[in-house]
Parts: C-alpha cells; sequence; structure tokens
C-alpha cells in the first residue's frame, strides 16, 4: 500500500521530529490511523493494559516492549537475571560455573542487590557480613538519579524508613519500593574522576533474540574528583554520574557535558593497559549485555509490532570488570551540548532505518532481518538465528577471559560485523 | 681524514663529559663495583670482563641509548672560536630577529635567487627548506610500498598482510631495548599497546627513583609557593584542554605537570641549544646587577595561549604523573620548544613556515595564488596548527600516529608537510571561497582526517 507513514508522538523531542519530517512522514493524532507511534512508557502501559482492548493492525508500530519493565524496573531486572542463573544452574550449564567462594564466573555482573522491604532481613545479614561497605538506595521507578542516596550504616536506613513516613518495614508498597545494591567503591578512574557508560541497545525481537550495539556510546563523567572518603558520601557530585545531576555541579561544561566518546576510552585503555585486557573488557561488557537481555527474553512479550532501543549504564571497577547498574527503556533524547543533539539525532535516525525498513508505511510481520548497509552506526550485537545456524560446536568455545582472536568490530568471518561468536 | 677523526674525538670527549654528571653514570659505576663479586670477573682481564658483563646485562644497551640521545639534540659542528650566542643561532639576522617584528635579511636587498624573488608568501626569509624530491627521500618509509599504521590497519585489511608482523617486531624492539632501533621502526607508526614504551625507549625515560622523587620534590615546591605564571596555566587550561572533547578528562594531570613544570631548573639546559634565552628578572631593587638575576619562571619558558595541548596528548599514554612529567620535558626540550622560537633549525617554527609556503606554492601554485588574492594567505590558516603540533585539531587517534613520525625522523618537518597536504585535500572547495573568512571555515574541522593516507598522498602520489 502507497503512501506516506502517519507518525505520533507524545515525547516532544527535536531529534524526533526532525528525524520523522525528514522521512517525508506525516504527523497525526493518536486517533486518527498511524503507522508509527513513538511513545512514552506512560502510554505504553495504557497501549497494551487488558482495559483498553486495544489491538494494533499489522501496519502499526510502536517503540516499547509491551512489558519492558522486566528488564528496565531495577528490582524485576534483579529478579529476571537471578532467575535466570538458577535456571542455567539447574540445567547443568557450563555459563552457570560457580568458583570456590560461590560467586558466578561468567553470570556475576550485577551488584549483590536487595529489595526494600521485602528482602530487608536478608539484606541486614549480609551487611553485617562487611560492616564497612557503602550501599546505594536507589528508587524502583525513578530516573535521573532522582531519590537516590548513600549508606554505610544500618541506622541511617532506619532513619529514611522514619523520614519517608512509611509506618514500618513490612508494609508492602510498591509505589516507593526500593532497592539497594552493594555500592562499586572502587570504580576506574580516569583523570582522578568517576564515570559510567551509556550505550544504546536496540532490540528488534527477543525470540529469537536480535539485538545491535550502537558504537558511539560515551562515558558520563562526574565533574569533581572521586573519594571513596566517608565524608563525601552525601557529595553527589561525586558519586552519581547523571547528566541530570552533574549539569548543576559548579564545574559542569556546556561544551562537552562531561562526556566522552566509548573510542576514546578503548584508546586510553589499550594505550595504558595494552590490547589484551582492553579486548576482554568490551567483550564482557557484550557479554553482559546479551544475557541481560536472554535473562528476561523467556518473559518478554515478543509483541510484532515492537521494537526498543535501550539506555544501559555500565560501570567499570579498577579491576576492569563491567558492572550492570541498570537498562532505560527511555533513555534521554534531550541534547546538554551540540556533539549531543548531532549524537541523538544519528542515533535515531539509524534506529528507524533498522525498525522501519526504507522508511515505509511497515508490514510488522516482516522477518526483521535488515540489509548490512542500514546500520549505520549500529553492529549486530548478537542476532540468535545466525548465531544458531553455525552450529553447536561455538557454545563451549567462546566466553569472555578466553582469547577469540580480533573482535569489537573487526570481524573477519564471512565479512560479518557480530561483535559476538558465542550463542 | 686526521680533521674528521679530531672532531669525532671531540665529540666524544664533549659527550662523555656530559654523561659524567648524570644518574646512568653513577649506576655503571655501581654495577661495576657490584659486578667485581661475580665469579667470571678476573683481576688478570678485569677491563674485558667487566665489559663482557655489561654488554650481557643490557648496561651496555642503556649506555648506547644514551649517548644516541645526546647525539639527537647534539649541536653541528662550529667553528672552535665561535662564541656561544653563534652556537645557539649562526644567522646573524636571525639572532636580531628575536626582538624584530619583520624578518629580513639585510644582506637579501636584490635576490640573486629567481624562485625567491617571486615567493608569494609571508615568510621572506631565505632558509634553506627541503623540496618534494628530498622530502620523499627524507621519508621513504612512508613510501607507497611500505605498510604503515595509519594506512594498513583499517578494518577493510586482513592484519596478516602488515599489522600482526609490525607489532611482533615492536615487540622485539621493545625488549631488545634499542632507543636506535626504536626510533626506526616508529617510522612505521606505532601499534597503540606499544606506543607508550616506544615512545619512552625512543626518548631515553625510564622511571628510576630518583626521578620520581626529583617530581615529588616539584610538586612540594608547587604547594609551597605560588608563581605568577601559574594564572597563566590555569587560564591556558581553562580556555583550551578543558573544553576539549578529547582532553577535558585530564584537566588535573595537565595543571599538575604544567606547574610542576614550571617551576624545574633542569629545563635551563635547552637553552644550551635553542636560540632563544630564558627571561632575567631582577631582585627588588637590584635591577640590572647579575648577581641579583634570577631566571623567572625557574624554568625560563614562559606559557602561552594553547601552551597546555603539547601535554594533554601525552595523558592518553601516561597514567602515572611522574611518567607524565617526564615524557612531556623531554618532548618539551627535544621538539615543542622550536616550535614557539625564532631560529634558522629545519625544525623551528620559521623553517616550518616557510616550507609550508614553498611546498604550497611550488606544487598548488593556482591554489596560493587564488587564496592570496582574496586575502587569505594560507600560513594565516595553517600557522596555528603547526605551532600547536596539530593538537586539538585531529583526532586523538590520528594526532598519536603524526607524533609517532616526529619521533622516528626526529624533525617536525613533517608538520609543514601534512598542513600543506591539508591544503592540498580540500583545494576544490578552497578554490571556491571569496574571503578569508570562508577559507578558515573550509579548514575549520580537521577531526574526521587520517593523516597517513593524506601525507602519502601528496609526498609520492601526486603529479609534480
Amino acid at each position: 500500500m502507497a503512501g506516506k507513514v502517519k507518525w505520533v508522538t507524545d515525547i516532544e523531542k527535536s531529534v524526533l521530529i526532525n528525524n520523522f519530517e525528514k522521512r517525508g512522514w506525516v504527523q497525526v493524532t493518536e486517533n486518527e490511523d498511524w503507522n508509527f507511534y513513538w511513545m512514552s512508557v506512560q502510554t505504553i502501559r495504557n497501549v497494551f493494559s487488558v482495559e483498553t482492548g486495544y489491538r494494533l493492525s499489522d501496519d502499526q508500530i510502536v517503540n516499547h516492549f509491551p512489558n519492558h519493565y522486566e528488564l528496565t524496573r531495577k528490582d524485576l531486572m534483579v529478579k529476571n537475571i537471578k532467575r535466570y542463573r538458577k535456571e542455567l544452574e539447574k540445567e547443568g550449564s557450563p555459563l552457570a560455573e560457580k568458583d570456590e567462594s560461590g560467586k558466578y564466573l561468567y553470570l556475576d555482573f550485577v551488584p549483590i542487590t536487595y529489595m526494600l522491604p521485602a528482602d530487608y532481613n536478608l539484606f541486614v545479614e549480609e551487611f553485617r557480613k562487611s560492616p564497612s561497605s557503602t550501599w546505594i538506595m536507589k528508587p524502583c521507578g525513578k530516573a535521573q538519579g532522582k531519590g537516590i542516596f548513600l549508606i554505610n550504616k544500618l541506622s541511617q536506613i532506619k532513619k529514611w524508613s522514619r523520614d519517608s513516613k512509611t509506618s514500618s518495614f513490612m508494609t508492602q508498597s510498591t509505589k516507593e519500593a526500593y532497592v539497594i545494591s552493594l555500592y562499586i567503591n572502587n570504580p576506574l578512574l580516569i583523570g582522578g574522576r568517576k564515570f559510567d557508560l551509556r550505550l544504546y541497545v536496540l532490540v528488534s525481537t527477543y525470540r529469537p533474540l536480535r539485538c545491535y550495539m550502537y558504537k558511539l556510546g560515551f562515558c558520563r563523567f562526574c565533574t569533581v574528583k572521586y573519594t571513596p572518603s566517608t565524608s563525601e558520601l552525601d557529595n553527589m557530585f561525586v558519586h552519581l554520574t547523571n547528566v541530570a545531576i552533574q549539569k548543576h555541579g559548579e564545574d559542569y561544561n556546556h561544551i562537552h557535558g562531561g562526556k566522552w566518546a566509548v573510542n576514546n576510552l578503548r584508546l586510553y585503555l589499550e594505550s595504558t593497559r595494552g590490547r589484551e585486557v582492553t579486548g576482554k573488557l568490551f567483550d564482557e561488557i557484550h557479554w553482559v549485555i546479551v544475557q541481560s537481555l536472554k535473562a528476561v527474553a523467556p518473559v518478554m512479550n515478543n509483541d510484532k509490532h515492537c521494537f526498543e532501543c535501550y539506555g544501559y549504564d555500565i560501570i567499570i571497577d579498577d579491576k576492569l570488570k563491567p558492572w550492570l547498574i541498570e537498562v532505560n527503556a527511555s533513555p534521554s533524547l534531550t541534547s546538554s551540548t551540540a556533539n549531543d543533539r548531532i549524537l541523538k539525532y544519528n542515533l535515531i535516525n539509524d534506529t528507524l532505518n533498522i525498525a522501519v525498513p526504507n522508511g515505509e508505511i511497515p508490514d510488522c510481520k516482516w522477518n526483521k532481518s535488515p540489509p548490512k548497509e542500514v546500520l549505520g552506526n549500529y553492529e549486530i550485537l548478537y542476532d540468535e538465528e545466525l548465531a544458531q545456524g553455525d552450529g553447536a560446536d561455538r557454545e563451549l568455545r567462546s566466553r569472555p577471559g578466553q582469547s577469540l582472536g580480533p573482535r569489537g568490530g573487526r570481524s573477519r568471518d564471512s565479512g560479518r560485523t557480530v561483535l559476538t561468536t558465542w550463542k | 681524514m686526521l680533521q674528521e677523526e679530531s672532531d669525532l674525538a671531540l665529540i666524544i670527549a664533549q659527550i662523555v663529559q656530559k654523561l659524567k654528571g648524570s644518574n646512568l653514570y653513577a649506576q655503571l659505576e655501581r654495577q661495576a663495583w657490584a659486578s667485581l663479586q661475580r665469579p667470571e670477573i678476573k683481576l688478570e682481564s678485569l677491563k674485558e670482563d667487566i665489559k663482557e658483563f655489561f654488554k650481557i646485562s643490557g648496561w651496555e644497551k642503556k649506555l648506547q641509548n644514551a649517548v644516541y640521545s645526546e647525539l639527537s639534540v647534539f649541536p653541528l659542528p662550529s667553528h672552535p672560536a665561535a662564541p656561544p650566542e653563534h652556537l645557539k643561532e649562526p644567522l646573524v639576522y636571525m639572532r636580531k630577529a628575536q626582538v624584530l617584528i619583520n624578518l629580513r635579511n639585510p644582506n637579501y636587498e636584490n635576490g640573486d635567487s629567481h624562485s625567491f624573488r617571486t615567493h608569494l608568501g609571508l615568510i621572506q626569509v631565505p632558509l634553506k627548506v627541503k623540496d618534494i624530491p628530498e622530502l620523499k627521500e627524507f621519508f621513504v618509509e612512508l613510501g607507497l610500498t611500505a605498510g604503515q599504521l595509519g594506512v594498513d590497519d583499517s578494518t577493510q585489511v586482513p592484519p596478516e598482510l602488515f599489522e600482526n608482523e609490525h607489532v611482533r617486531i615492536g615487540q622485539k624492539v621493545l625488549s631488545e631495548q634499542d632507543s636506535a632501533a626504536a626510533q626506526q621502526y616508529i617510522r612505521q607508526g606505532s601499534p597503540t599497546a606499544l606506543r607508550a614504551e616506544l615512545w619512552a625507549l625512543i626518548l631515553n625515560i625510564s622511571s628510576q627513583p630518583e626521578d620520581i622523587l626529583y617530581y615529588e620534590q616539584l610538586k612540594t615546591n608547587v604547594i609551597q609557593h605560588d608563581l605568577l605564571v601559574d594564572s597563566l596555566i590555569y587560564k591556558d587550561v581553562k580556555l583550551t584542554a578543558s573544553n576539549d572533547d578529547y582532553y577535558f578528562v585530564f584537566e588535573d594531570y595537565l595543571y599538575q605537570v604544567l606547574l610542576c613544570f614550571s617551576r624545574d631548573t633542569s629545563v635551563l639546559g635547552h637553552f644550551a641549544y635553542s636560540s632563544a634565552s630564558p627571561p632575567k628578572s631582577y631582585i627588588r631593587g637590584k635591577l640590572g646587577l647579575e648577581e641579583y638575576a634570577v631566571f623567572y619562571p625557574p624554568n625560563g619558558v614562559i606559557p602561552f595561549h594553547g601552551f597546555s595541548m603539547y601535554v594533554a596528548p601525552l595523558c592518553f599514554l601516561y597514567h602515572e604523573p611522574s611518567k607524565l612529567y617526564q615524557i612531556f620535558r623531554e618532548m618539551y626540550v627535544r621538539f615543542f620548544f622550536r616550535l614557539h622560537s625564532i631560529s634558522s633549525h629545519p625544525s623551528g617554527i620559521v623553517s616550518l613556515c616557510l616550507l609550508f609556503e614553498t611546498l604550497l606554492q611550488t606544487y598548488l601554485p593556482q591554489l596560493f595564488y587564488h587564496l592570496r588574492e582574496i586575502g587569505a594567505q594560507p600560513l594565516r590558516i595553517s600557522f596555528k596548527w603547526m605551532v600547536r603540533a596539530f593538537s586539538g585539531y585531529l583526532a586523538t587517534d590520528q594526532l598519536l600516529l603524526l607524533w609517532d613520525r616526529i619521533l622516528g625522523y626526529n624533525s617536525l618537518e613533517i608538520l609543514a608537510v601534512l598542513a600543506a597536504a591539508v591544503f592540498a585535500f580540500r583545494a576544490v572547495n578552497l578554490m571556491e571561497v571569496t574571503s578569508l573568512a570562508a577559507a578558515e571555515a573550509v579548514l575549520a574541522d580537521l577531526s574526521t582526517l587520517k593523516v597517513m593516507p593524506l601525507l602519502q598522498i601528496f609526498l609520492f602520489a601526486t603529479v609534480t
């Protein structure tokens, strides 16, 4: 059916709208016949909720999976990963192998986390094992660093619970649900500053899993020098890398916004630490992302009308181990600097090229296998179909920590730009 | 023959004299004494045995590297009766130029060289610069038949063709710890993982405890008293590196290194072979009295806008501050000082400017003429690139590949060649501009350029 794609959005950001307009798409309202809807997470909740009985037709595509929160809510993400690990352990998979102290060798990429108030007693037990540790409290449903604080004494939690007017810890109140995670107090520092990684990952389908990694991720640096000293625990500028927080610091710079391209990180690490450990780190980062997606794939509603672009937050510690902090369903499309605007514009552009082939009216029954040329700045992170087609012998050979030869975009086998060679 | 021998003897004597005051000498002495305990050292053949021991244990190599290091800044042979100012800068009018605004040779009123009378550029000084045939010979390792990092390591090229072997050779060079071999090797570029060590080897930097202690002392000096130039450094960093997408992360390291650098009197040593002299200040009330003169700042170098950009790229290679400091200091006293002092040295900024203009005028005369006509003298645009050795203009990985070659050829001439190559690359667009501002705009963003292909095309593939 010929005709222009009709789009709707309830996120009024220029990086989106400019991309729609440059494709010659036509803006409509959500009450009319639309083909493409870039929704906020509130809207997707309504669209797929049982009450509304909304049915999407074959020529309609949306930018979220119905139950994306299985991955993007901090507590559910941890729950799903724990479940995934237990399942692998039960089936005797070598991926679930543990070391002498009982830690998973390959699947230990989320810091110890407990749900509060549900797991409070479990948390206290763990806290008492290492009383000098610091923990970070995060509200499950908020973003941009809101409501986050650090504690290093049990009394601080009790104080918080009193302050937030909940009568006791025993009342289940999902609205105020928090997670508490072991704080990584030995982050890798560059130039004396703490940073985290923001990586964009596009998922076009969960079963079979097909996901793409955006090559132009970036590091978000704190403006103040890092110190694990207890006197600075309250200083959010030292610890939280969210731009929303850092923007209000004295030293915030509007030209680069504290953002450093991932390629710079790679160059720096290779130059100062060597090629093998750098390659290993980036392999592990890819591994962590793919495992997190595999963990939620079984419970994800793999609706064929959906695709999703996630913002992954990862912290690297000083032993060059990556930790998955959280996954964002709605990564910020606000541009903090000119470079940022260009980056996000290109991100949306490449995303649309993959999700809506040829910019034409979509047919959600298509096989979701775009040709290599449209990937733009995306690289195939994992393609379950391709991986399975290559035979089962790949499973055992490839795992993080084992050398696999040149990787990371320079794959030589049959010219595919696939970042992973494991299933 | 006899003259050459006595010249050589003189050079050897001078270098020995220089090295006698160094740490290496003390270490060699200690090693020699310690070796007397070894069974293979016999009293009858003491000298030969110790020499053999030095050879096997790698100390001879260290001595070799030190000699090589001295030779790289050794002044050219000169008349024995020449006064020290002449050694610093042989040409009279260049010496006088330190205080002149206009640089002209007073003996050169009616130029006898045809090409020079019609020189259209800004530099009207007849210094000797290489032409393309000479450059092709000088930079022979950059030729099209040899492998290069920056060209032959791109993702489309299988690593078996060049890169793997090159890395293997690099590792071998490092294990041999041979400065001269490293310098030769790096002409084809350095693998990212080996670069930090290779540069340290070529610059003959090894982090001894004494070096770290020296750096700590400098840091103490910084804490104990302020200098006025500190304000210049703060301002420079805030204006340049702090706003740079690549280098803002290393702001604190830049302060550390530069504040220590200003207080480091060992830097004064380079004025022996620089045409410049350190500024002097007099104790209050004693103006003009030499006994009350001090060098100010203590290292004799007044920082200027953009100075911190010499240090910034090095932060990608060295995360340990004292090593970073040593490398920067050596890079400065070997190369960077030539970019901001007036001299007739082939790597001096004046020669580089002239080389750039000559290359452009000879091989792209139409472009040069056009730009001149619209009031956009090419040097006005390229000067800032060369003064900063392209730092802050190129992407960091490309810049490091360029600086590999500076070290490899022990010369800054490649900066002028690259500047000309950039103009050649953008020639089509430049021919269409009609103002200096428009020309600047065409050349504003060099961050996507790949330097090695540009250099290769300009030197070896352009029809001359």
